[in-house]
C-alpha cells in the first residue's frame, strides 16, 4: 500500500514524463491548466517543478459535464479561471485521475471555448483504465487496476496524498 | 415558516432541495440564494470568454412567454438561454387575446405539446407563474420574469449579485428602496432577498400613496422624508415611476415627485460616501434620478445589466437541472416498482 | 331503518334522535311524527303514535331544515355552472329545505317572467323550497328601478342587487324609498365600488406580500354606514348581506341600538377562513367580499354568538372549472359551499367558537325570521327538517360533490356532519338512498 501511494515517486514520474514530451515536441513555454480540484493542486506542483513563470489556469467543468440530464447542475460550481489566452498555445492539461475519459472530453470542450490551442498534452497522476472514450493520457504517474469495491481519491493540497478507499459492497 | 413560505418551498423545490421552478424568493433560504449568486459568478466568467457559450441546455427548448411586453427583459433571458445552448422561442402574447383563463391554459398546453422544457413567463397578473407551475404544465420548468405586483425574482437576484460584488456581502448593510413600492414587483423581491441574505436595514422611502398596506410586515422600515432616509446608506435603489401614477391621483406631478423623491447629487451626498446607486431600468431621467447621478461614479446601473444575463443563466440551468434530475428519479422509481 | 317512501298521506316516525326544540338551549331526546307534510307530534305524544314507517335517528341531531338567504342556482343561465335541479339537490344534501335564489342569473331576475320561470322549474325539479330574490334595479345595472311591486306579486321575497353595486347614493336612496312603500325587504352587499376598484383580495398582509390588488375594509364600512343612514331615513327593512369586517358589525349593533330596522348575515366561509387562504394564490378563495384578517374573523364569529348577525348564509357560487382555472385576479369570485356549510359550522362548534344551538339558530330560525317565516320543530309546523350525524365525516371532492361547482373550500379534507335525511314539507328531499 505504501509503495502504491508514494506521492513523491508519482510526482517524479509525472515531471520526468512531461519534460520528455516537451523536449520531444520542442515546446518551450507551455500553458498549464488543472482540472478542479485535484488537477489544480497538481498543476501548482508541476508549475514549480517545471520552473514555469506564468500562473496556471483552473478549470471547473461543471457546465460541460455530460451527465447534466441525469443529475442536474453541480450546486458548488466555481468560475473557471484562465489567466492567459489559449489561442495558439501549447497546453498541458492536468488531472488527478483518468478513468472513463468523460471529464477530459468536457475539459477539452471548455478549453476550446477560450480559443484554439496549438496542442494539448494530457497528464494524469493515476490511470485507472476502464476507458469509455478514445482518450489517452500522454503522461501518467502510475497505472493502477482497482478491485470493483475500491476507489482512489487525491487529498490535498498540503500535503498531497492518495487515499485508497474500500467502499461497501 | 408561514403557510406561504412552506407552500412556495414545496412548489419550487424538488424533494432533495434542488430548484425546479423559480417563481418567488419566498420560501428559498439563504443557502440556496447564495448558491444562485455563486453559480452566477461562474457564468460571469463564461461571459468574458471568446466563445460565451456553454452546452448545459443543448437540445432543450426555452419559450419566452411574454404576456406583457418588455424587450429589455426578454432580450436578457433570450441571450441567457442562447448562452446555455438552448433553442429559444420568443412569444409576445397580447394579453387581451388571452384574457380568458381557458385560452391561457390552452396556449400553454399547446406549447408543452411541442416538447418545451422551460417557460420564462412575464404576466400582468400576480401569481400567473404559480398558476402555470401548479395547474397547467407542472413538468415544464417555470421561470418568473415578473408577475403583476408580486415578484421579479431574477431582477432582485441580479441586484443582490451587484451589491455583493461592490460590498463584499450583506452583513451590516443599510439599503433604501425609493419610489413606487406599491406597484413594484421588483421592490417586493428585493426586500425579501435583502432580509434573507442578512442586510442590517431595508428602508422604503416614498409617499403614503405609493406604499402597500402594512408595508413594514414585508421586512422594512418606512421613511417619508428622503433627506432623512438617505442617512448612512450603503446602497440606494431607485424604482421606475410609471406615468400612469399621475392619472390615478397617486401623485400630483412628476415635478413634485422629482423634487421630493428624485435622486440628485445633493441627496446622494447625505448617504455614506461609498454608497452605490442602483436602478432596475429603464431609467426616467429627471423623474427618479438626475443624469449626473445615473452616469456618475457611484452608479452601478450598467453592472446590473451585465449581471442580469449571468443570474438568468444560473437560475435557468439550476431549474432545468432540478427538473431533469427529478424526472430521472421518478423514472428510476417507477422501474423499481 | 325501514324504507320510507314518499306516498302522500303516509306517516313517518323519527326515533332516537336528539331534537332541537324552540326555547331550549340544548338538545332533547325525543321522537317526532310527521304526517301529511306537517309535524303532528313531538315527545310523549309521538312515542305512542303509530306511523307507517320509522326512521332510526340514533346518534343524529334532528333540526329544522336549514334556510339560506344567499344561494346562486345559476338558472336561468347556460347550464355550465349548474342549474336549479343540480344545485337544489346539492342544497338538500347539505340539509337545506329553503334557499333564496340570487337575482344574478342570465337573464337577471328583474321581470315577472323570470321569477315565474324560476318558480316553475323549482316546482318541477327542486326537492326543496326555492324563494326568488328580485333584482332591485333593472338588469342589476344599478341605475333604473325594477318593477318591484310586480316582482313581489310574482313571488319575489326580497330585493337586492346581487354582488353588483348601485351607481350612487341617490339611486340607492330611491331604491329603499320605493321598496319601503310596499313593505318590501331589501338585501344589499355593502361595497363602495370606487374604493373596491379593481381589487380582489383583502387589502392586508397577504395582499401586500403577494402584490394582490386590495379591497380595503373601508370599501365595506363606508357602504355600511351609507346604507344604515339611508335606511334610517327611508324606514325600509334593510338586510345587510355578507359582512366581512369587524367594524361593520360594530356599526350594525350601534344602528340597532338607535332603533334602525336592520338585520345582517355572514357567509360561513368568512367564519372559518382568513386572508391566509390566498397565500398560495389558491383561486378557490377568491371570494367577494374578500376573506379578511383573523381579527375580523373573530369579530364576525362573536357577532353570530351575540346575535348582531342574524343569519349565516352559504353564499354558494358554483362555477365551471374554467372560471377558476386562471391566474388569481382573472378568476371569478365564489366558492361552492352549499353542501359543506353545515359541516363548516360544525367545525366551529368542535373548536368551541360557537355552540350547536347558536349555529343552528343562525342557519334556521334566524334567516327564516328575516323572510317573515318561522323554522322550528313544533306540532302543526311544516315538516321541514334535517337529520344529521355530527360525528360522522365525509370528504368533499370531485366525485362526492353533487353541485356543478367542484371548488369546495375544504376539498379533499374530511369534514364532520353527514346529513342522513332532509324532509321538505314532509317529503324526502335527501335520504340515505339518494346517492
Amino acid at each position: 500500500m505504501t509503495a502504491l501511494l508514494d506521492m513523491n515517486r508519482l510526482l517524479d514520474e509525472l515531471e520526468a514524463g512531461l519534460r520528455e514530451i516537451l523536449a520531444d515536441r520542442g515546446v518551450t513555454s507551455p500553458a498549464l491548466i488543472g482540472i478542479r480540484t485535484g488537477g489544480v493542486w497538481l498543476a501548482d506542483v508541476m508549475r514549480k517543478r517545471l520552473g514555469l513563470e506564468e500562473p496556471f489556469g483552473e478549470l471547473d467543468i461543471s457546465f460541460y459535464r455530460d451527465d447534466f440530464s441525469r443529475i442536474g447542475l453541480n450546486p458548488k460550481v466555481k468560475p473557471s479561471s484562465l489567466p492567459f489566452s489559449t489561442e495558439d498555445r501549447d497546453i498541458i492539461l492536468i488531472d488527478d485521475v483518468i478513468m472513463s475519459g468523460r471529464t477530459i472530453r468536457a475539459a477539452m470542450n471548455e478549453i476550446f471555448d477560450y480559443g484554439r490551442p496549438a496542442s494539448i498534452i494530457l497528464a494524469t497522476l493515476v490511470d485507472l483504465g476502464a476507458r469509455e472514450l478514445p482518450i489517452q493520457p500522454d503522461v501518467v504517474g502510475k497505472v493502477l487496476t482497482l478491485e470493483s469495491h475500491q476507489r482512489v481519491k487525491l487529498r490535498g493540497p498540503d500535503p498531497l496524498h492518495i487515499e485508497l478507499q474500500e467502499t461497501g459492497q | 415558516m408561514t403557510v406561504n413560505q412552506a407552500s412556495n418551498r414545496s412548489l419550487q423545490l424538488t424533494a432533495d432541495g434542488q430548484l425546479r421552478h423559480f417563481l418567488t424568493l419566498d420560501g428559498l433560504d439563504r443557502a440556496l440564494l447564495t448558491d444562485i449568486l455563486d453559480t452566477a459568478d461562474s457564468f460571469i466568467e463564461v461571459g468574458e470568454r471568446s466563445i460565451k457559450k456553454v452546452p448545459l441546455l443543448r437540445g432543450r427548448t426555452v419559450v419566452n412567454l411574454f404576456f406583457e411586453s418588455s424587450t429589455r427583459t426578454r432580450s436578457t433571458f433570450e441571450l441567457a438561454a442562447k448562452r446555455l445552448s438552448a433553442d429559444v422561442l420568443n412569444l409576445d402574447i397580447n394579453t387581451s387575446a388571452t384574457s380568458k383563463g381557458e385560452s391561457l391554459s390552452d396556449t400553454l398546453l399547446n406549447l408543452e405539446a411541442m416538447a418545451s422544457d422551460m417557460f420564462v413567463v412575464r404576466h400582468s397578473q400576480s401569481g400567473a407563474p404559480h398558476f402555470i407551475a401548479e395547474s397547467v404544465t407542472p413538468g415544464v420548468a417555470i421561470i418568473n420574469a415578473g408577475d403583476g405586483r408580486h415578484a421579479h425574482p431574477t431582477q432582485a437576484m441580479l441586484d443582490m449579485l451587484t451589491i455583493r460584488q461592490h460590498k463584499g456581502g450583506f452583513e451590516g448593510l443599510k439599503v433604501a428602496i425609493v419610489g413606487d413600492v406599491l406597484h413594484s414587483r421588483v421592490a417586493r423581491s428585493q426586500i425579501r432577498a435583502l432580509n434573507e441574505l442578512g442586510a442590517a436595514e431595508v428602508r422604503v422611502i416614498a409617499p403614503g400613496t405609493l406604499l402597500p398596506r402594512d408595508v413594514e410586515s414585508l421586512g422594512c422600515t418606512v421613511e417619508y422624508d428622503m433627506h432623512k432616509g438617505m442617512k448612512d446608506l450603503d446602497v440606494v435603489i431607485m424604482l421606475r415611476l410609471q406615468k400612469e401614477r399621475m392619472e390615478g391621483a397617486l401623485l400630483p406631478s412628476e415635478r413634485e415627485f422629482y423634487r421630493l423623491y428624485g435622486l440628485n447629487q445633493d441627496k446622494l451626498a447625505l448617504a455614506h460616501p461609498e454608497c452605490i446607486v442602483m436602478h432596475p431600468g429603464p431609467i426616467n431621467r429627471g423623474v427618479e434620478i438626475e443624469s449626473a447621478v445615473a452616469d456618475g461614479p457611484q452608479s452601478v446601473i450598467l453592472d446590473q445589466v451585465t449581471n442580469g444575463i449571468a443570474i438568468r443563466m444560473a437560475v435557468m440551468s439550476m431549474a432545468m437541472g432540478g427538473q431533469v434530475s427529478e424526472r430521472n428519479q421518478q423514472q428510476a422509481g417507477s422501474k423499481q416498482a | 331503518m325501514t324504507e320510507f317512501n314518499n306516498t302522500p298521506g303516509q306517516s313517518l316516525k323519527i326515533i332516537n334522535g336528539r331534537l332541537v326544540l324552540p326555547g331550549s338551549d340544548g338538545l332533547t331526546d325525543a321522537s317526532l311524527v310527521v304526517a301529511d307534510g306537517v309535524i303532528t307530534a313531538i315527545g310523549k305524544a309521538a312515542e305512542h303514535a303509530n306511523a307507517a314507517t320509522t326512521f332510526d335517528a340514533a346518534g343524529a341531531v334532528v333540526a329544522p331544515g336549514l334556510v339560506d338567504l344567499c344561494c346562486n342556482l345559476r338558472e336561468p343561465g347556460n347550464g355550465q355552472k349548474g342549474n336549479i335541479a343540480s344545485e337544489t339537490r346539492a342544497a338538500a344534501r347539505g340539509g337545506f329545505t329553503t334557499v333564496c335564489a340570487s337575482p344574478q342569473t342570465s337573464p337577471v331576475n328583474d321581470s315577472g317572467a323570470v321569477t315565474h320561470l324560476i318558480r316553475d322549474v323549482a316546482q318541477a325539479r327542486s326537492p326543496i323550497r326555492v324563494l326568488p330574490v328580485g333584482a332591485i334595479t333593472r338588469g342589476l345595472e344599478g341605475e333604473l328601478l325594477s318593477d318591484m311591486a310586480g316582482l313581489a306579486a310574482a313571488g319575489c321575497v326580497a330585493f337586492g342587487n346581487g354582488s353588483r353595486g348601485v351607481r350612487n347614493a341617490r339611486i340607492l336612496r330611491r331604491c329603499m324609498a320605493y321598496a319601503q312603500t310596499f313593505g318590501l325587504t331589501v338585501m344589499f352587499s355593502p361595497e363602495n365600488q370606487a374604493l373596491a376598484a379593481d381589487g380582489y383580495a383583502h387589502d392586508g398582509l397577504v395582499a401586500s406580500r403577494l402584490g394582490l390588488l386590495g379591497i380595503p375594509e373601508v370599501a365595506e364600512t363606508a357602504a355600511v354606514m351609507e346604507m344604515l343612514l339611508l335606511a334610517e331615513e327611508t324606514g325600509v327593512r334593510l338586510h345587510l348581506s355578507q359582512l366581512s369586517c369587524a367594524r361593520s358589525v360594530e356599526m350594525v349593533a350601534a344602528a340597532r341600538a338607535r332603533g334602525i330596522t336592520v338585520t345582517a348575515d355572514v357567509a360561513m366561509h368568512q367564519l372559518l377562513f382568513t386572508e391566509d387562504a390566498l397565500a398560495g394564490f389558491d383561486s378557490r378563495f377568491h371570494v367577494r367580499p374578500p376573506l379578511r384578517s383573523e381579527s375580523d374573523r373573530q369579530a364576525l364569529v362573536a357577532a353570530v354568538r351575540d346575535g348582531v348577525i342574524d343569519a349565516i348564509v352559504s353564499q354558494h357560487q358554483p362555477h365551471d372549472s374554467a372560471a377558476k382555472q386562471a391566474p388569481l385576479g382573472a378568476t371569478e369570485p365564489g366558492l361552492s359551499t352549499i353542501e359543506s356549510t353545515l359541516s363548516m359550522g360544525l367545525l366551529l362548534v368542535d373548536r368551541g367558537e360557537l355552540t350547536l344551538t347558536t349555529l343552528l339558530a343562525a342557519l334556521t330560525s334566524g334567516p327564516a325570521a328575516i323572510l317573515g317565516e318561522t323554522a322550528t320543530l313544533s306540532e302543526g309546523a311544516a315538516a321541514d327538517l334535517c337529520v344529521f350525524d355530527p360525528q360522522a365525516t365525509w370528504t368533499p371532492d370531485q366525485h362526492s360533490l353533487i353541485s356543478a361547482g367542484r371548488h369546495a373550500p375544504s376539498a379533499g379534507q374530511a369534514l364532520p356532519g353527514v346529513v342522513r335525511l332532509t324532509l321538505c314539507n314532509g317529503k324526502v328531499a335527501w335520504g340515505a338512498e339518494s346517492r
